[in-house]
């Protein structure tokens, strides 16, 4: 193998598996060293500069880093990255000096942004700095999106919406609430330099089967969870069925049980390993005694002298047919009694406001062509993001998409190509303190994950805004920050400094280095001291030793970062180095482009 | 050495021997030797090789004297016996702990200067008792725990970090083992665990007292330009005449080899030491030829390791004393110690 290229970012980004996980690249590890040391503010700042909602994030992300914790490859439990997050957030202090300044002076560049969402809310922050006029249209009459509309007050405060969007508005959005745009071709033609569509995707996806439309019992998750956000709709039978296995369905079960509903069941067609809801949703869900039935496929809503009474399932079986795919057989049906049902069976696009001879092609599935890295559609001035872009994702990647459309639309109205981009750099410092110290707390803590405190059964369902997950204390949040294995903390290597004494391989508590004589990946792979024949992530192959003229080998899956090889290194060949991972945003680089213009 | 301790983690590809058990479960403490310290490796290779040995750690007695080396019976088989002695008096500890139970696995860690100087008498009597133990002399040529003075074993001319040149010729372990009657003698390096794993297996295995010397670099000390016993010095200069492989009772002998290239050596308890030569001239069942090659080489500056004499017949202590199979702790009182009556009879026979 030729020696590891540790020049490029991306090599040390990828140990840090949260941050090369979270869809804005988050230095998590930083981030949560600050809250150990209780600069909740810093850490708080810290997460602002890429994801910009940390209250937000910090109680409703889908949270991609968790599962890709090195953590939870040791003790299957994930740091509790998502509820230090909210720490941060919930304990910061007065922020209003930090955040960037808003030019006086205009550059007189005016963006549109349809839809008052995660995605608009995140090009209006990159791009009001920048000085420019922001108008931002929104069909609702508050802003946040579906942020608001879909996720139940009881997991997102209202408070926590309005201050961090607030924020944002308050740098200067000239925000138009209750203004839907209707047509997109009427908008382009009045004084804007770009248009950003972060529209969302907004329409719930319907159940065609017999009965549907035989009664009014029967409603659309998404907008029925947006009808008791704004409390048009505040009631709902005593027995309830959740058509559906994802995240949605489980914000329904929970809402209907705050809103009059007793009996409340969740119905999916998937069986349970194949839920689309992430764990800690539908334990959320379970916490509240409500009942999960996999393995039904809704076949018919039974009506009963005009009165919904029930819903016809076909029980199924799930199996592997001979090209891999997944299939369901019928072995029963069953009828099951309710009163109202919920679908919570997907959501959807709708670009009725986009006319089609405006220069944006939409694909075969009637969704926009999307560039992936830029954002920009086919007409050069349309940007999109959020879950218009792609469809529904969720908010973390709505964020990203915002930073990239910002970076765009400050490239197309500055008259630089889109597809010029700045890089991801890094910078690495040493954290050698001293002989034996370290500027991390390097030793490994066996503490199992802490558990976040909830408001009691009892309690929770007397007002439909109870926040039910009450967050770490300080105390908490410290002992579950130290958890965290420091991934940022690299192992660097200089070749031209060992000895071969084999000091590091002796100490390492995961027996992740060998010194062997080089050759092709796969084979080398299973001479390992561990063999790792699965490629689970990189091996770290270094410059030829000096002494036998072997390479030193790391297998980056299992190192914990305890500095241990380092610390026994006579030579310093081995040194725990910060990582730290630089971002380029819109505007960045300008400087220096200027000066080459010069 | 490292202030915090080495985590104890279970990880994906971790390996368990028969017994169950893992490697980290024949460590010990963490060492506070020197970060580099060659005595760190042996002791890695000590674990692996129990480990691999599939050896229950309580069957074990580690003992040890005094210096640098003797500390690093604390790094390893924390579950096993163990005994520091009087410096240069181990042996006659590991003589009588022998001697009570002859069915434990005896395993003395010394030095240079525990063994060469202050030890010299105790070391060679064991030799030639032929107590069965695996006695391992983690040789770097000088006095660590003082700040580096040259020990018996410094050669000729080599330099001290201080820049004085050592003037008196060193004493070797394994030429004075090999002169002694030694019935296994093996030389090696501590950045050489390929060579040194099997060789330590092999030794512990052996019937009889089996002598390792392992270069082993004093990083702080004797890690220079000048000195005979560095990594580097020791690298250039390392000459391989036969490598060793050690076969357990249970395994195959899987590896293939050319005819005539590999020499099998049966042992008490079935398992093999494979022996390869790599040096074609050199013959490990001949004493005398043993001497002369590396004194020969010697001269020339080279370090000669490897299985260098081995003799699988020549009885240990047990077996010359003829004593009984069953180990006399395990006796009854009234067998270990007949009474007066027994020592009068004895006493007549002499009269």
């Amino acid at each position: 193998m030729k020696p590891t290229d540790v020049s490029n970012p991306n090599y040390f980004h990828k140990v840090v598996d949260c941050q090369w996980a979270c869809p804005a690249h988050t230095d998590v590890p930083e981030y949560i060293r600050l809250i150990a040391l209780g600069r909740y503010t810093d850490a708080y700042m810290l997460n602002r500069e890429s994801n910009v909602f940390p209250g937000i994030l910090g109680r409703v992300c889908d949270r991609p880093c968790e599962p890709a914790c090195r953590r939870g490859r040791l003790d299957q439990k994930p740091v509790a990255i998502c509820r230090l997050k909210r720490v941060a957030a919930d304990l910061r202090g007065e922020i209003a000096h930090r955040l960037p300044q808003i030019p006086k002076a205009k550059n007189g560049k005016r963006i549109a942004l349809i839809g008052a969402g995660c995605a608009s809310l995140t090009v209006a922050n990159d791009l009001l700095p920048l000085g420019y006029e922001i108008v931002m249209f929104e069909q609702l009459d508050k802003t946040g999106g579906l942020m608001r509309t879909n996720i139940p007050a009881f997991r997102l405060p209202a408070e926590v919406l309005d201050e961090e969007i607030n924020t944002i508005v308050d740098m200067g959005v000239d925000l138009r609430l209750g203004a839907p745009i209707n047509s997109l071709k009427a908008l382009l033609q009045e004084d804007y330099d770009a248009v950003f569509v972060g529209a969302g995707a907004p329409k719930g996806r319907n159940l065609e089967i017999p009965g549907r439309y035989d009664t009014d019992q029967i409603f659309v998750g998404i907008q029925w969870l947006e009808s008791v956000a704004f409390g048009h709709v505040d009631s709902i039978g005593e027995r309830v069925i959740i058509i559906g296995g994802g995240n949605t369905a489980m914000d329904c079960c929970r809402t209907s049980l705050r809103i009059g509903g007793d009996d409340v069941k969740v119905v999916a067609r998937k069986p349970e390993n194949m839920l689309k809801a992430s764990d800690w949703e539908l334990e959320g869900a379970i916490e509240e005694r409500i009942e999960i039935i996999c393995s039904h496929s809704p076949e018919e809503f039974v009506i009963e002298d005009g009165k919904l009474t029930g819903v016809r399932f076909d029980q199924v079986d799930w199996y592997e047919d001979e090209h891999g795919k997944f299939r369901s057989k019928k072995i029963d049906d069953v009828v099951m009694p309710c009163d109202s049902v919920i679908l919570a069976v997907g959501q959807e696009n709708a670009f009725t406001f986009i006319e089609r001879d405006i220069g944006i092609e939409f694909d075969k599935r009637d969704m926009p062509v999307v560039d992936k890295i830029t954002m920009q559609s086919t007409r050069e001035d349309v940007f999109f993001g959020g879950d218009a872009a792609f469809g529904p994702l969720n908010i973390i990647w709505a964020v990203e998409h915002g930073h990239q459309a910002a970076t765009s639309i400050h490239n197309y109205c500055m008259g630089e190509p889109v597809t010029e981009r700045l890089p991801h750099t890094m910078n690495l410092r040493s954290t050698r303190m001293g002989i034996h110290e370290w500027s991390y707390s390097n030793d490994f803590d066996p503490t199992t994950r802490r558990l976040v405190p909830h408001l009691p059964l009892k309690e929770r369902f007397e007002k439909l805004s109870l926040e039910v997950e009450l967050g770490f204390d300080a105390q908490q949040a410290a002992k579950e920050a130290e958890r965290c294995l420091n991934c940022d903390i690299q192992t660097v290597f200089k070749a031209n400094l060992c000895i071969e004494c084999d000091a590091c391989i002796d100490i390492c508590p995961v027996n992740c280095l060998t010194i062997a004589e080089n050759g092709p990946e796969v084979e080398l792979r299973l001479r390992l001291n561990t063999p790792a024949p699965k490629k689970v992530q990189d091996i770290f192959v270094s410059e030829t030793l000096p002494q036998t003229g072997k390479i030193m080998v790391k297998d980056e899956n299992s190192c914990v970062h305890c500095g241990l090889c380092a610390e026994r290194c006579p030579t310093g060949a081995w040194d725990m180095q910060e990582f730290t991972l630089n971002i380029p945003y819109a505007g960045h680089g300008s400087c220096r482009k200027r000066r080459k213009t010069a | 050495m490292s202030y915090i301790t080495k985590p104890r983690l279970s990880y994906s590809g971790r390996k368990r021997n028969k017994l169950g058990l893992a490697m980290r479960d024949y460590e010990g403490g963490m060492s506070t030797l020197c970060a580099g310290c060659g005595h760190d490796s042996i002791t890695a290779a000590l674990i692996q090789a129990f480990f691999e040995l599939n050896i229950p750690p309580e069957r074990v007695v580690k003992l040890s004297g005094i210096g640098c080396s003797s500390k690093t019976p604390a790094y390893f088989l924390n579950a096993s016996h163990g005994i520091n002695a009087v410096h240069g008096r181990m042996p006659a500890l590991a003589t009588g702990a022998n001697a009570a139970n002859r069915d434990l696995y005896y395993i003395g860690v010394s030095g240079d200067g525990d063994s060469l100087s202050i030890g010299l008498g105790q070391f060679g009597h064991a030799i030639r008792r032929n107590l069965n133990m695996l006695y391992i002399i983690e040789n770097n040529g000088v006095y660590g725990l003082t700040k580096g003075q040259f020990s018996a074993s410094a050669d000729k001319g080599s330099k001290a970090k201080t820049g004085e040149i050592n003037a008196q010729p060193p004493i070797d372990p394994v030429l004075m083992a090999l002169s002694l009657g030694g019935a296994f003698v093996a030389r090696s390096f501590s950045g050489d665990k390929q060579q040194l794993v099997p060789l330590i297996k092999a030794g512990l295995m052996h019937q009889g007292f089996a002598l390792l010397d392992v270069i082993s670099p004093c990083v702080t000390f004797n890690d220079h330009d000048g000195s005979t016993k560095s990594y580097v010095y020791t690298r250039e200069h390392f000459h391989e005449t036969i490598h060793t492989d050690f076969v357990l009772a249970a395994d195959e002998i899987t590896v293939e080899y050319d005819e005539g290239e590999v020499v099998p050596v049966d042992l008490h308890d079935g398992s093999h030491i494979l022996l390869r030569k790599v040096a074609p001239d050199y013959e490990p069942k001949d004493r005398g030829n043993a001497i002369s090659y590396i004194q020969h080489h010697q001269e020339k500056g080279e370090i000669v390791t490897g299985l260098l004499y081995l003799d699988e017949q020549a009885g240990d202590l047990h077996t010359t004393s003829n004593t009984i199979d069953q180990p006399l702790n395990e006796l009854s009182y009234d067998k270990l110690c007949p009474g007066a009556d027994a020592l009068e009879e004895i006493f007549e026979a002499y009269r």
